[in-house]
């Protein structure tokens, strides 16, 4: 049951461009093995996307980046996430403190019932941020590639925006307190092709300040986009469903050279 | 549409209406049926309002609002006490029973959601919304007037708070728990702490289905006699005949049977004497214009809240 099971690290001994070593040996939820032996290393200032089919668990790992896990009654882990020399599951952890640091991006785009303003200064305001916060949530929205759509209506609910501006305005909400990494759990699959495209080229600007870990149905997506990519399968031995990582390389190699059979078949169609 | 591409062939009249048919018949009978019915649960509302309008409405003045009551065949007096009476009674059940009942929910549906504790209070507010009104005033009787020595309106203020606990209560629960998951989501996504999450997010968002609950709580009160005859009694004259000067005084004058528009309904309906009956059509009046205008607060804000 102990966090540290793992050699590599544990210790504050991560190289300096490496941000997050996660290691997860089992999750469970309940009597339910969700995930096993998924290991991935993310560096500094890149993006790196999780892919499989529906239920292998890539939501689930991302998950574990920023303990969203903990809300799942009867979730628990064996393994470790390393945060800049920190294991987050060390029990002395805030998870509070861990999400200030490494934000997220949901799925379905979730602004607040409040207005646009509001939503962005809302993590500023968590923190008690005591600087411009006018000014603040102005950079935050041009971030987000969204300032000159709504500079005149920043007083109007942010539900009232279209689907892939509320998710624009999430990524704003979320870079306005700058974290240091950025979860996107599939940020487009609630959105069109057109603003699809936009939050793929916004990620792109996203990457030159933020680490950024995405998770996608959507292969290329994750081609064109990541520069790490770790593939996910679901293991339906012994009756169960547990996800675990197949292949953890470099995107191009990923899709032009795979090395293991299952993700050749998975990214040339055959399967999925 | 004047060409229709497939010339008419054969016997169409079974795709016409008809009321020989036993199904069409059928269907138009329940549909008169259910509007009779529906006529017929209006009836008692508006006789009731007719008259409350006719024979409250001819006596309804700037005087009777701010006078005290006549004695008996007396000409002129109104109930000016008695409207003092019901604002500050409710205003002080509202001030117990909407922090109760609004932390109570908070503790059921955002952090003891799975406790028993939670199970048990809710079960219970389930239960008290049930409770003859009568029960909560000879509660209120001997847990405020036995205790303090006298009527007064606190004490039917704590009468009208166990009334108000359970609707408050269980209509904020209601509220939170429709607060959309994603919200809550995202705020926790971001480092927000529980208290936070729940004062910065669930809190404003659910704000407007919990007024209605308070507005439908307040309305409920309003209108309550029977918790009031055994705490609050009546009273011929104003709360505080003098200004308060400072505040303990005031709270003295508090200690002394109130007077209320449900009492004083109930007092003057049997009273022999023209004059006061006049009276109490005119309180039922401003009575029913008081939980009416509430109530439609209350809709008001529901209505804000089912909006996006």
């Amino acid at each position: 049951m102990s966090p540290q099971s793992h050699s590599s690290n544990g210790n504050g001994n991560t190289p300096p461009d490496l941000l997050i070593d996660c290691k997860i040996h089992e999750l469970f939820y309940g009597k339910f093995k969700a995930v096993r032996d998924v290991d991935v290393q993310i560096k500094t200032g890149t993006i790196t996307a999780f892919i499989g089919p529906s239920g292998c668990g890539k939501s689930t790992a991302l998950r574990c980046l920023n303990r969203m896990n903990d809300l799942v009654r009867g979730f628990r882990f064996k393994g470790c996430v390393n945060f800049r020399g920190q294991d987050i599951y060390d029990p002395k952890v805030d998870p509070v403190s861990v999400r200030r640091h490494i934000g997220m991006v949901f799925q379905q785009p979730n602004p607040f019932a409040m207005s646009i303003y509001r939503n962005v200064a809302f993590g500023l305001r968590l923190n008690r941020y005591r600087g411009n916060v006018a000014e603040k949530v102005e950079e935050a929205l041009r971030g987000a590639a969204l300032w000159d759509e709504v500079k005149d209506k920043l007083h109007q609910s942010g539900l009232s925006l279209s689907g892939g501006q509320q998710q624009r305005l999430c990524i704003a909400r979320a870079i306005a307190t700058e974290p240091l990494v950025l979860l996107m759990d599939e940020p487009c699959s609630a959105l069109d092709p057109i603003a699809t495209r936009r939050i793929e080229d916004l990620m792109q600007e996203l990457k030159k300040r933020y680490t950024i870990a995405i998770v996608t149905h959507n292969l290329q997506q994750a081609k064109r986009v990541s520069d790490m990519t770790a593939f996910l399968y679901v293991d339906t031995a012994n009756g169960g469903r547990t996800g675990y990582m197949v292949e953890y390389d470099r995107t191009e190699a990923i899709f032009a050279s795979p090395k293991q059979e299952y993700t050749r078949e998975y990214i040339s169609g055959e399967f999925g | 549409m004047t060409d229709c591409a497939i010339p008419p062939s054969g016997d169409l009249s079974d795709l016409e209406r008809s009321l020989r048919r036993p199904r069409s018949l059928f269907s138009w009978a329940m549909s008169v049926l259910t509007g009779a019915m529906t006529m017929a649960a209006l009836v008692p509302l508006f006789s009731v309002l007719y008259l409350l309008v006719t024979r409250g409405g001819k006596l309804l003045s700037l005087s009777v609002l701010s006078e005290l009551p006549p004695a008996a065949l007396a000409p002129g007096g109104g109930f000016g006490n008695a409207i003092v009476g019901t604002v500050v009674m409710v205003t002080i059940a509202a001030a117990l029973s909407v922090p109760f009942g609004i932390l109570a929910a908070i503790f059921i549906a955002e952090f003891g959601s799975d406790s028993r504790t939670a199970a048990a209070v809710q079960f219970s507010a389930k239960v008290l919304t049930g409770l003859p009104s009568i029960l909560a005033g000879v509660f209120a009787y001997a847990a405020v007037v036995v205790l303090t020595g006298g009527f007064s309106a606190p004490a039917g203020g704590v009468a009208l708070a166990v009334l108000m606990v359970p609707t408050v209560l269980l209509t904020a629960e209601e509220a939170i728990k429709r607060v959309p998951p994603k919200m809550r989501e995202a705020a926790i996504g971001m480092g927000a702490t529980p208290t936070q999450v729940a004062l910065r997010v669930v809190l404003p968002t659910a704000l407007p289905g919990i007024s209605t609950g308070v507005m439908l709580a307040v309305a409920r009160a309003a209108g309550e006699t029977a918790p009031l005859l055994f705490t609050a009694l009546f009273s011929d004259y104003w709360i505080s005949r003098s200004a308060p000067e400072f505040l303990p005084k005031a709270f003295g004058d508090l200690m002394k049977p109130t007077a209320s528009l449900a009492v004083l309904i109930y007092n003057f309906s049997g009273s022999p004497f023209d004059n006061q009956i006049d009276l109490a059509w005119a309180a039922a009046l401003v009575l029913v214009v008081i939980v009416l205008v509430v109530n439609l607060a209350g809709q008001l804000l529901a209505r804000r809240s089912a909006r996006p």
